[in-house]
């Protein structure tokens, strides 16, 4: 059992949706329970081993000093390091501060200030650590996290598309919103990887997978414009859970100041 | 776990949602001093949502908890439409009760089988608990899995769910997709009987406490997302006069703030509240099940909150089949949202207890003010009240054994310090 590869989860700043998604492989975790040692989970277990481990899965984002001094050491116990999510990969929907006066923001939220301590941003693992693999969504697919770690497990790359969610529309048979219903959706910048849930759900995508490999966020503001977005909306529409993913930055950056 | 001379620490308390910490300081057999830290990182919901429309709360709150995001996107909503004086549709209602269940299920399931039943049995995690319980362990992965075909089905995911939307459902389910859920859902239903059964036969700390209850309560049903805030010593209100009533405090040791009731102090919500508060709208079958676990009201005794949990599930399978069986899909999926200014707050239950939101909305619609209070918060000084009487009964046993007592009393709350503001750090200091 000591050659089995040792599996640690952390989490930062975050909502545990990520590290849950593993617990709800209800058909696979058992399996991977047997594949794999899981001797770090803490919101699963309280066996806490230490390092060092053949991967670490990372969930959440850096908004304090404090975690920005234990990336460090996650990050040298842990052979590979894979971040998990939008909060790891971007940022999450806390980097909305990013563009605010954070100190404000506390004031919003407690009576007493000076008792939180708190980053002025909340930033992606990678700005911080390198990173092997960032496996996207809000939350992350959980078929896509046993792909990842089957794959990484067996030295291969994992199958994990960085096209976007027009792709998977197309491919589930869901008839675009945009063009027949003039609705507002992110699906063309988008990663897939969700399943295009939102146009299946007869709304438009709002980009919890952050942006795909390639996207044309200039062109999809002229889209908004058309269908009658101002740019207030525009640019709120891709400051949400990946707001800091450079590509969605810059795209909500440029509606701020066209 | 170390134990040099009075102090005695744990680094983490695991299987809790969240990262929080337990210091408890003693003096003699006398508890000095108990404080839950929770050093979970701010994440400052309340501040960003001020500015964002408020047809996107429903998608955004979800983010704060993985574990219960319908219960943040159903306060939000009925919250939302209370400021815009929305109506919605009854059938819209019954699919609200019907996610609701689903998310109830998931969450009493994953918190029975994988957080808490470790503790009664004497395992670090589900996992090594699968070795001598795998019909167990596999019963509660299938459980949950019910539970989350409802929210799947529903909202297209298990975790933060598409289909929530201030006024209704982006879009509702048919017919014959609901009716896909049922035969699983039987066997939820006799599967949670059976597990409450299983759970009432653990062994539990004599300890009972006079708690002040609160939850919602209504005249014909199991509380879900409607009814008044009550409580055992005679508090009945509507949502919009919580904040006459309820209290928060900001403690330096804490990321989340600590709810009281005015004049009172502590108070508890979850399963045992709302079970000692609403017993007789418990569908008979759950009657039965709490009957057959020996469970007689009021439960006083916060470790019985797993067997209250899984008298719960039954109601939650039961529930979800009834609205099911009766689900005529609604004329529209959702009343569009009119563009007039207000306030408006309401209360839900979420697994972990009352969940309460407060927003001001423009007349474009645009959030001005939000306030959220999660159940975890409300119980915060709850735990630290019980502890400070559990502990000193604790006090001849060895330090391993008195902190992982510690620890099953702070997971009786299933607390979800995500939601609060993750892991527990235990540390007693012995003076």
């Amino acid at each position: 059992m000591g050659s089995k590869p040792r599996i640690a989860v952390f989490k930062f700043a975050s909502c545990d949706g990520c590290q849950l998604s593993l617990l709800d492989a209800e058909d696979e975790l058992l399996g991977v329970a047997g594949a794999v040692d899981i001797v770090y989970f803490p919101e699963a277990s309280r066996t806490m081993l230490k390092g060092p481990y053949d991967i670490g899965l990372v969930e959440g984002s850096i908004t304090t000093h404090h975690d920005a001094e234990r990336i460090q050491q996650v990050r040298r116990q842990c052979r590979m390091l894979i971040t998990i999510g939008a909060c790891a990969t971007a940022g999450g929907i806390q980097a909305l501060r990013n563009w605010k006066d954070v100190d404000e923001f506390v004031r919003v939220v407690y009576a007493t200030p000076q008792y939180i301590s708190t980053l002025k941003m909340s930033t992606p693992i990678a700005e911080h650590v390198p990173v092997d693999f960032e496996l996207r969504g809000c939350p992350i697919n959980k078929h896509q996290l046993i792909e990842l770690i089957t794959a990484t497990l067996a030295g291969r790359k994992p199958n994990i598309p960085a096209y976007s969610v027009c792709m998977e529309c197309k491919r589930r048979g869901t008839v675009c919103v945009v063009v027949a219903r003039g609705v507002a959706c992110l699906g063309p910048v988008t990663q897939a990887g969700c399943g295009a849930l939102c146009p299946s759900f007869d709304r438009g995508c709002y980009g919890c997978y952050g942006p795909m490999e390639s996207p044309n966020t200039g062109s999809l503001t002229n889209q908004f414009r058309i269908l009658g977005q101002n740019d207030q909306q525009i640019s709120q529409s891709f400051r949400s859970y990946n707001a800091w993913a450079w590509q969605f930055r810059k795209a909500s950056e440029e509606c701020e100041h066209a | 776990m170390s134990q040099g001379g009075k102090t005695i620490r744990v680094d983490y308390l695991a299987r809790v949602e969240g990262e929080g910490g337990l210091y408890i300081k003693l003096k003699g057999d006398q508890v000095q001093e108990v404080q839950l830290k929770i050093f979970e990182p701010p994440r400052l919901f309340e501040a960003f949502l001020r500015g964002r429309h408020s047809s996107e709360v429903p998608d955004i709150v979800a983010r704060i908890c993985g574990i219960c995001p319908i219960a943040y996107q159903m306060s939000a909503s009925h919250a939302i439409e209370r400021a815009l004086g929305i109506e919605i549709d009854p059938s819209v209602r019954l699919l609200r009760r019907l996610f609701y269940c689903g998310e109830w299920i998931e969450s009493h399931a994953l918190h029975i089988f994988m957080l808490h039943a470790p503790d009664f049995l004497g395992y670090p995690d589900a996992i090594q608990m699968a070795r001598d319980h795998r019909g167990t362990v596999e019963q509660g992965l299938r459980l949950k899995k019910a539970g989350n075909r409802i929210i799947t089905l529903m909202g297209g995911r298990e975790i933060h769910p598409v289909s929530a939307a201030v006024g209704g459902f982006h879009k509702v389910p048919s017919k014959t997709g609901l009716r896909s859920l049922v035969e699983d859902l039987k066997w939820a239903l006799d599967a949670s009987f059976s597990t409450a059964r299983l759970v009432a036969g653990f062994e539990f700390p004599d300890f009972e406490q006079d708690y002040e209850f609160v939850a919602l309560s209504h005249p014909d049903e199991y509380p879900l997302n409607e009814g008044r805030l009550v409580s055992n010593r005679g508090l009945i209100i509507d949502a919009a006069d919580y904040e006459e009533h309820f209290l928060e405090q900001h403690v330096n040791y804490s990321n989340a703030l600590h709810s009281y009731l005015r004049g009172r102090g502590s108070y508890l919500v979850g399963p045992l509240a709302r079970f000692n508060l609403n017993f007789s709208r418990l569908p008979e079958i759950a009657q039965q099940a709490a009957r057959d676990c020996g469970l007689a009201l009021p439960c006083r005794n916060p470790f019985r909150s797993i067997v209250v949990r899984a008298v719960e599930m039954v109601f939650a399978c039961h529930e979800a089949l009834r609205a099911i069986a009766e689900y005529e899909p609604p004329a529209a999926p959702r009343v569009e949202m009119a563009g007039r200014a207000g306030v408006g707050s309401a209360a839900t239950e979420a697994p972990r207890g009352l969940l309460y939101h407060r927003y001001e909305i423009d007349e474009r619609g645009t959030i001005l003010l939000a306030k959220i209070v999660p159940p975890t918060s409300q119980n915060q000084k709850r735990i630290e009240d019980d502890l400070r009487h559990f502990v000193p009964g604790l006090m001849p046993r060895p330090a391993e054994e008195i902190t992982l007592r510690c620890e099953q009393a702070v997971r009786n709350y299933d607390p979800c310090i995500s939601c609060a503001t993750h892991f527990l750090r235990l540390k007693i200091d012995r003076e």
